[in-house]
């Protein structure tokens, strides 16, 4: 059989995200001074913590075959939230911070509701959200940010130095995150169920397996990433930044794809939008290393996006 | 009178949706470690049955019994607890995950300990090996379990369908046009498969349009016809046109000759 080879190694379009991570950091390796030093990757880690976070609430969501248009405005009102809590109202830390959690977790919770019960398509769904969460967090915050944020809600911006680089807690966060929901998804019966449900609703149901439960359990879990995401936000920036949010709705959208999870439900890996965000990660820090404008940034990220949905389109076509 | 015990039993099913009357009091008599064939012309009342025995539908009037107890099934997990597992036309498998995922789809097993009640851990290895002696047993050549379903002919998709169903099922199996678009060799395949489900003592229901694959497996068929049951036929004596002729009622069930019924 010659088919064998091509059987035992993953699909072009999962290793899609590592081959671009090699590429981009060898051509920004090659041309500038900085990139490669352990600074320079922390640093780009840093910059990646929220988007990455973000992007692991939108891989459950795509791989049920939605998509989440809310995600950073969402992620924007839970900061301003979190933030105007403790700063405006002083509540303790903790109980800002849940509050900020608990926002995003009920717009999760209304997103899933609408998709589940009245069987809205989610990208109109959260089309919709996506603005009435812009529109609430401009109002709520009178368009101000919030700063004075008290020293412990932004622990997780500290670093701590491990071999002679300086790490930021919030990046070991990102990690444990990722390989939390990297081992739900794939050693868990509920985690398979999530790839079922995006793969063959129908097939799914028929065996009673409860999809819309699965589906709803998605969105709000969804929403609690989106939360965490909040508050590192917030830890990164030091302030509630109620115009946050804009470029990280479709980076994560961005890394989810480069990161091989397929647009049509059930396939991809967690572990992959982490590459992704990276490479988008890469991208920005590479490119304004070598002094090119934002501008020609988000151009390529875009072009990156479309290659990355071509890529997972053509390899599906030979399956049926 | 047959020897073999009825496994599965209803009588008098009614099933109306607004006014339209699905079911008209059928009845059905299914027996162990048979191949009975279900078949009847559009709107004869053929799924609505299915779905009633399946438990997907809740019938408005009649009762339904498994090995002499009466059942009310409320949900299709209803049913499959009670031992009776469906295989479902084109709908049955997931295509990216693999073999046997699938046939552990909703009822997979962790692993004992910590590591199972704690941590929700997925036993992968003991599924694979039941996955691999369930397939042998029903002698369903497919070399690894672990690869996508997505990466098997359509013939083979469909004996892990049905294979699925056959290895957990405890009393009844019931097969929905499990030969549908499928070309011949694989079609035989299917059928080969499902006579090895009966020959393990399992009562099969099948669901089909393709008269010559009834008449090959058949070991009773059940004629629907406008909500009810119009004949119970022996395909042995029987000839393909009048069991059609008696499907669209052109031939009247008084008329059937005594040694073509199935008793």
């Amino acid at each position: 059989m010659n088919t064998s080879l091509k059987d035992k190694l993953p699909p072009l379009s999962q290793l899609g995200p590592f081959i671009a991570l090699a590429v981009a950091s060898l051509i920004f390796g090659l041309s500038t001074e900085n990139f490669f030093s352990g600074a320079n990757f922390a640093l780009i880690l840093q910059q990646v913590m929220v988007v990455g976070v973000i992007a692991i609430g939108q891989t459950l969501i795509i791989l049920t075959a939605g998509i989440d248009l809310s995600c950073g405005m969402l992620m924007a009102l839970g900061s301003i939230v979190m933030t105007r809590f403790a700063v405006d109202y002083g509540l303790p830390v903790p109980v800002a911070i849940a509050a900020g959690v608990g926002v995003t977790t009920l717009f999760g919770l209304l997103n899933g509701l609408l998709v589940t019960r009245i069987k809205l398509p989610p990208f109109i769904v959260t089309l919709g959200t996506m603005n009435v969460a812009f529109a609430i967090t401009q109002l709520y915050s009178d368009a101000q940010t919030v700063s004075n944020v008290p020293d412990s809600m932004t622990w997780l911006g500290n670093t701590f130095t491990l071999g002679g680089t300086q790490i930021a807690f919030g990046v070991v966060m990102m990690g444990v995150l990722y390989l939390g929901v990297d081992y739900w998804l794939r050693d868990t019966a509920s985690g398979r169920h999530v790839y079922a449900v995006g793969n063959h609703p129908e097939a799914t149901r028929l065996v009673g397996i409860p999809t819309d439960r699965v589906l709803l359990g998605v969105y709000v879990l969804a929403g609690v990433f989106y939360g965490l995401a909040s508050l590192l936000s917030v830890a990164r920036t030091g302030v509630g930044d109620p115009n946050g949010g804009q470029t990280e709705n479709l980076d994560a959208i961005t890394a989810v794809v480069l990161g091989g999870t397929s647009l049509f439900g059930g396939r991809g890996l967690v572990l992959g939008s982490l590459a992704g965000a990276i490479v988008v990660g890469v991208l920005r820090n590479g490119l304004t290393l070598m002094g090119v404008s934002s501008v020609y940034q988000v151009l390529i990220t875009g072009i990156l996006v479309i290659l990355a949905v071509a890529v997972d389109q053509l390899s599906r076509k030979g399956d049926r | 009178m047959s020897t073999s015990h009825l496994v599965m039993q209803a009588r008098g099913l009614v099933k109306r949706y607004g006014h339209v009357t699905a079911l008209d009091g059928v009845d059905f008599e299914l027996r162990a470690g048979e191949i009975l064939a279900v078949i009847g012309d559009n709107g004869a009342g053929k799924s609505s049955l299915i779905k009633a025995l399946s438990g997907a539908t809740i019938p408005d009037e009649g009762v339904i019994e498994l090995d002499g107890r009466p059942v009310h099934f409320r949900s299709p997990l209803d049913a499959r607890h009670a031992g009776i597992e469906c295989c479902y036309q084109d709908l049955a498998v997931a295509p990216a995950m693999t073999i046997a995922e699938n046939l552990f789809l909703g009822r997979e097993l962790r692993r004992p300990g910590l590591m199972g009640s704690v941590f929700r851990r997925l036993d992968k290895k003991r599924m694979l090996e039941i996955s691999i002696e369930r397939m042998n047993d029903l002698k369903v050549g497919i070399r690894s379990m672990t690869q996508a379903v997505e990466t098997l002919s359509g013939g083979q998709r469909q004996c892990v369908a049905v294979a699925r169903a056959a290895a957990f099922a405890e009393h009844v199996v019931i097969l929905d046009e499990p030969t549908a678009a499928l070309g011949v060799k694989e079609g035989n395949m299917v059928l080969e498969l499902i006579r090895r489900v009966r020959d393990k003592g399992l009562a099969v229901i099948l669901i089909s349009h393709n008269m010559p694959h009834v008449f090959e497996i058949a070991d009773r068929i059940h004629v629907a016809r406008l909500g009810r049951r119009a004949a119970v036929l022996n395909p042995k004596k029987i000839s393909m046109s009048d069991t059609v002729a008696v499907m669209t009622g052109a031939m009247p069930p008084e008329s059937i000759p005594a040694d073509c019924l199935a008793h």
